[in-house]
């Protein structure tokens, strides 16, 4: 089992002709994940490496495929516009790749998205992989293996790092989201524990945070009241400046709140394992799988 | 992106919110001059983007020409947080009778734009907060519709209970405020004080605008507003070419690929007893010129001892990060150790081309990261 997508995913892809879509598109196919069609306004009725459909709207890719699941890869002021269109089609999971998005635009996306009953991952995320079935985004296919840990986090390389550690240590994943690193962004941490708590198959998670906004300190307070499964949670960013955007849009500490050690206080408070560093997820997750 | 006080004047003033007169200087001579045209007191205010400047000595009144020009050479030069100040405003005095305070920020909670108003005005908004909070009234904006006449009225009268005029005026400042904020792509908009006179009028006495990065392409003329003086200049090197960087104190560079992963690599040189002397991420699609910026960048601070690579191939090709060394060693040899960590896309190539010009690669984020704190602790640490 997994979270949010499976061997029942079927993804179109939007922006697929474009340079970043193209070139993930072609690895997610490499790793076996099931694209039934790509958008790209204009280049409707062409095929994508010979067998991917190309529609001019995600209406009509939905009409003709059945795709229920669809991936962004367009540039950022048109961005908005691709995860509303994906919605009001019907797709019941958008994940938008692309980093860059307005936060106003933002605004308006998370309404509209919600009166559609669709879930939003990202923007600004490299997407999800349930390891060995299906991959939407853009987290190398190699450093994953199936297993039974859940793997939830804003960032991307960070993500990699974690996920090459615990492979390494011979613990595999159920699915790895990364939720992204923006303000304003759709899934947040506690839908996605909820999903892996919700997961037969999920037997602990890890959690990577970091500076900026209460999104942690809200999930922390969710893992002690609603959890059975053990969670350990990392927070980057214990040396960053105040008032200063570390990268990620969302990454800042504003006059005094967001910062790492209210974050890992709050980790703390909620019976949480605490890893000081990367490395520490192979032995807190060893000591409680 | 952060833009000045009378920048953000400039745009308010052109939504029709009232705002005092006021004129730049760069030098003294100017400030004088200025302040002789309007014939009043004035007040030099730095031109920096950086909170309390009034507690910095980088605000001043002045009741003559010559006074306005002695605050001037004082004030222009000066450092405020680490930044120095390239001008100032000189704005004519005006007598107040009464301040509050009116922002908008993007609220990551509420995922909106969200007004706070308070009439208690003049100081920091998170200390009314924190101590008054009856005092603060918080309104969402509904990003369909934008801030409705009634919302604006319930500002207004919040403001100035007592007061129907002045709560109208009012009213009428926060849908103005709402234009200027949305039509600048802004992430943050604040008139903080909002002053009656003491004749009763309404005014902006000091304005802040913080502009979203991502907004910048589809706003020309507000881009155009960047002061490139007033930033650090490794970080104006930085941007221009294509980096996050930001300065710190400490003495081991780091260049990374990634936002998470490089404060994560910032983290574990402390965690080992070291200072990082930044962030530094070079981004997804690496290319090797990207790394030779990085590197000229890095090396510039005279405090760095030791230079830290950590590089999670994925987007990022590891041969084009270490094609990027080779290149700007070739030209600048450096005079300082470098620890180079490298895993992923590519990999084998990578290494094969740093062996090939005597470097050599780790594949461990932790060994990594100790070897470059002992190197720049010179063995005393880690």
């Amino acid at each position: 089992m997994s979270i949010f997508i499976d061997r029942n995913t079927k993804l179109v892809v939007q922006g697929i002709t474009g340079r970043d879509g193209s070139f993930h598109a072609k690895q997610m196919l490499e790793y076996g994940t099931c694209v039934v069609a790509g958008v790209t306004p204009g280049k409707g009725g062409q095929k994508f490496e010979n067998k991917v459909p190309v529609f001019d709207t995600v209406a009509d890719a939905v009409a003709a495929t059945g795709a229920n699941t669809s991936v962004i890869y367009v540039p950022p002021p048109f961005a908005a516009d691709a995860m509303m269109e994906a919605a009001d089609a019907g797709i019941s999971l958008v994940v938008c790749i692309t980093e860059g998005v307005p936060v106003l635009d933002m605004t308006r996306v998370y309404p509209y998205v919600q009166d559609r009953k669709a879930r939003l991952i990202g923007p600004n995320c490299p997407g999800l992989i349930t390891p060995g079935v299906s991959k939407v985004g853009i987290i190398p296919g190699r450093i994953c293996t199936a297993g039974n840990v859940g793997v939830v986090s804003r960032s991307g390389t960070l993500t990699y790092e974690v996920v090459y550690q615990l492979t390494r240590a011979g613990i595999g994943q159920t699915t790895c989201v990364g939720i992204g690193g923006d303000p304003i962004n759709g899934t947040n941490f506690i839908e996605c524990l909820q999903a892996f708590e919700a997961d037969p198959d999920t037997k602990a998670v890890a959690m990577m945070g970091e500076i900026g906004g209460t999104d942690e300190q809200q999930a922390a307070e969710f893992v002690r009241a609603h959890m059975s499964k053990p969670v350990v949670g990392f927070i980057a960013g214990q040396t960053a400046p105040p008032g200063r955007r570390m990268g990620h849009a969302g990454a800042i500490i504003s006059g005094s709140a967001g910062t790492a050690a209210e974050k890992l206080d709050a980790f703390k408070a909620a019976g949480m394992g605490v890893a000081q560093r990367p490395a520490d997820f192979v032995t807190l997750l060893h000591e409680r799988l | 992106m952060n833009i000045h006080e009378y920048q953000a004047k400039d745009i308010f003033r052109r939504f029709g919110i009232p705002v005092p007169p006021g004129d730049v200087a760069t030098t003294p001579d100017e400030a004088e001059r200025i302040a002789r045209a309007y014939g009043t007191g004035v007040v030099v205010k730095a031109q920096v983007h950086a909170g309390g400047r009034g507690k910095a000595g980088g605000v001043k009144l002045a009741r003559t020409p010559a006074d306005a020009r002695a605050a001037a050479q004082q004030i222009i030069g000066m450092q405020i947080k680490g930044l120095t100040v390239p001008k100032v405003l000189v704005t004519p005095a005006a007598d107040i009778a009464s301040e509050a305070y009116a922002g908008i920020i993007v609220d990551r909670a509420s995922k909106r734009a969200v007004y706070m108003v308070s009439p208690a005005g003049g100081i920091d908004i998170e200390e009314v907060a924190a101590t008054m909070p009856d005092k603060i009234m918080r309104l969402p904006v509904d990003p369909r519709y934008g801030l409705l006449p009634f919302e604006a009225s319930r500002l207004g009268f919040f403001l100035y209970m007592d007061n129907a005029k002045l709560a109208r005026e009012a009213a009428k400042i926060m849908r103005q405020l709402w234009q200027a904020f949305t039509a600048s792509g802004g992430s943050l908009a604040e008139i903080n004080p909002l002053v009656v006179t003491t004749g009763g009028d309404l005014l902006a006495l000091d304005a802040k605008m913080v502009i979203d990065d991502n907004e910048l392409d589809r706003h020309p003329d507000i881009a155009a507003l960047r002061d490139e003086t007033a930033e650090d200049p490794s970080e104006v090197a930085a941007r221009r070419a294509n980096l996050t960087f930001i300065k710190l104190d400490g003495n081991v560079g780091c260049v990374v690929n990634g936002a998470g992963l490089a404060m994560a690599t910032m983290d574990l040189v402390k965690y080992y007893g070291g200072e990082p002397a930044n962030f530094l991420d070079i981004g997804g699609s690496s290319n090797p010129e990207k790394v030779v910026n990085a590197l000229r960048i890095i090396t510039r601070d005279p405090n760095v001892k030791a230079i830290l690579f950590n590089i999670f191939g994925g987007i990022t090709r590891t041969d084009d990060v270490a094609n990027g060394i080779v290149a700007a060693t070739r030209d600048t040899p450096l005079t300082i150790p470098m620890v180079i960590r490298l895993t992923g896309t590519n990999e084998e190539i990578a290494v094969q081309i740093l062996q090939q010009h005597g470097f050599s690669a780790m594949t461990d984020m932790d060994d990594a990261v100790q070897k470059a704190v002992r190197l720049a602790t010179g063995g005393k640490a880690a």
